[in-house]
């Protein structure tokens, strides 16, 4: 097992191969998730039973949870790379981060602009200053902060390294804005998804919005992976596996 | 099919503009990204293919 | 691991660390701003300031709600089992308004068991579930069936 583990991490860590890889799996992964995306959607919004109380507008759901559940999975990923990138100077954790930054900042803001909508109708507004919201718009503004970094420093390592300690400190929020309906009182409701505790949504409306959020997952996965290639091609232009990838 | 007729599945019991607008903007914000990342790839690539082929015709000469 | 990423490790998870005290003191000095409401158990107790704009938050009482028929006047109680007040609001409410909902109401609070509300907004709570499954409930008698919050009483207490 950590054998295994160790020989991926190499393997993957090796920008040359990533390449290699990535590209065997890149039109595996966005075929899944676009027919993920399309029978999760076409489920939710025209075969699943309306809610009791909010009717056919509880339907923004489905886009609503998956985007911000991808969007704190990103950055809990961003994370990750960054703690690697400066502990252990991957070079690929550098490159992880860059690639994961643009679309978590999209589906951030999805969240935040599905939600507005969807609480004009629910709560009779489309923004309150509670907790949930606040720190969710502190997640789109750490997500562009990132992106800026990387863009303001000159010296790619410095940028590099700058954008790593920025995506570990921000794991704070992600924690906040898991636990901020609880923490605090917001207009917000608490989670709908449980993982040991027993979910509030019958399996009709459920499996739909599983499937939306799988697919928003490997959606993400697509944007990293395509991103991460043209970072590497970039970074190693004057190596010769590079030469021979762009002419042949 | 929970809806019985297109239209009605497009009215969304009187919630279709928040539905709508929601899939909407969601939509554009998510293609154009794609759209934007797939060309950057490309436009790199294009680039170094061009790098490239220079350099092996200033070696010719 | 070898000595310098031990260190490099040990910066960074200082860091963290030292980042993370620093924002759950702020949270916590701050936390009476980041509450969006206060609780009728909270305004029951006088914590909060009477005559002040502010937001009170709780579920509206059964059978308390009464509305003038010549206007858009409303009054109804919020209640958290631990409090209780009466809210007079003049205006449209939110659709999802409705006895046993929880509600988040923006006004002042005239005395401690008088609140003036200038808006309020319907606070909905984590459950989903077909119109159908609610009816049949509610012909169960289920108990929680009104509200959609589940059926025991500490959940209903958290899900206003």
């Amino acid at each position: 097992m950590w054998q295994t583990l160790k020989h991926w991490y190499h393997l993957l860590g090796s920008p040359r191969h990533f390449y290699r890889i990535s590209g065997l799996w890149l039109p595996w992964v966005t075929l899944l998730a676009v027919a993920g995306l399309a029978v999760g959607l076409v489920w939710g919004l025209a075969f699943a039973p309306p809610d009791y109380q909010q009717g056919n507008s509880y339907r923004i759901i489905f886009l609503h949870v998956p985007a911000a559940s991808g969007a704190l999975m990103g950055y809990l990923a961003m994370g990750v790379a960054g703690l690697v990138g400066l502990v252990w100077r991957m070079k690929m954790a550098e490159v992880a981060i860059k690639a994961i930054a643009p679309f978590g900042a999209v589906l951030t803001a999805v969240a935040l602009i599905t939600g507005s909508i969807w609480g004009k109708p629910t709560w009779g507004t489309y923004w309150v200053w509670d907790a949930r919201l606040t720190s969710m718009l502190i997640l789109l503004f750490l997500y562009l902060g990132i992106i800026a970094l990387q863009n303001a420093i000159r010296d790619p390592r410095q940028a590099g390294r700058a954008a790593a300690l920025l995506a570990v400190v921000g794991v704070i929020n992600v924690v906040i804005v898991r636990y901020s309906v609880y923490w605090w009182h917001s207009l917000h409701q608490p989670r709908t998804i449980r993982i040991t505790d027993e979910t509030a949504m019958p399996a009709e409306m459920l499996a739909p919005l599983l499937i939306c959020m799988f697919s928003i997952y490997l959606l993400f996965a697509v944007t990293v992976l395509i991103r991460a290639r043209t970072e590497i091609l970039w970074r190693e232009r004057r190596s010769n596996w590079v030469r021979e990838e762009v002419t042949g | 099919m929970y809806f019985d007729s297109l239209g009605e599945f497009l009215q969304m019991g009187s919630h279709a503009p928040w539905v709508w607008s929601a899939y909407g903007i969601s939509l554009v914000l998510v293609v154009s990204n794609l759209w934007l990342a797939a060309r950057a790839h490309r436009n790199v690539r294009a680039r170094l293919a061009q790098w490239v082929a220079d350099e092996s015709l200033r070696e010719k000469r | 691991m070898n000595p310098v990423r031990k260190k490099r490790l040990l910066i960074v998870l200082g860091a963290l660390g030292g980042v993370s005290v620093a924002v759950a003191l702020i949270l916590y000095a701050l936390s009476a701003n980041i509450n969006l409401f206060y609780t009728p158990q909270e305004v029951a107790a006088g914590e909060a300031p009477v005559g002040q704009r502010m937001r009170v938050g709780g579920l509206v009482a059964e059978g308390s709600v009464s509305r003038d028929p010549e206007s858009l006047k409303v009054q109804f109680d919020i209640t958290d089992g631990k409090g209780t007040f009466t809210v007079f609001y003049q205006g449209i409410l939110p659709d999802l308004f409705r006895e046993g909902q929880g509600i988040v109401a923006n006004g002042t609070l005239v005395r401690e068991d008088y609140f003036e509300a200038s808006e309020v907004l319907a606070k909905h709570d984590e459950t989903y579930m077909p119109p159908e499954v609610q009816e049949a409930l509610e012909r169960a008698g289920h108990p929680g069936a009104n509200t959609g919050a589940s059926d025991n009483k500490d959940k209903q207490e958290t899900s206003y």
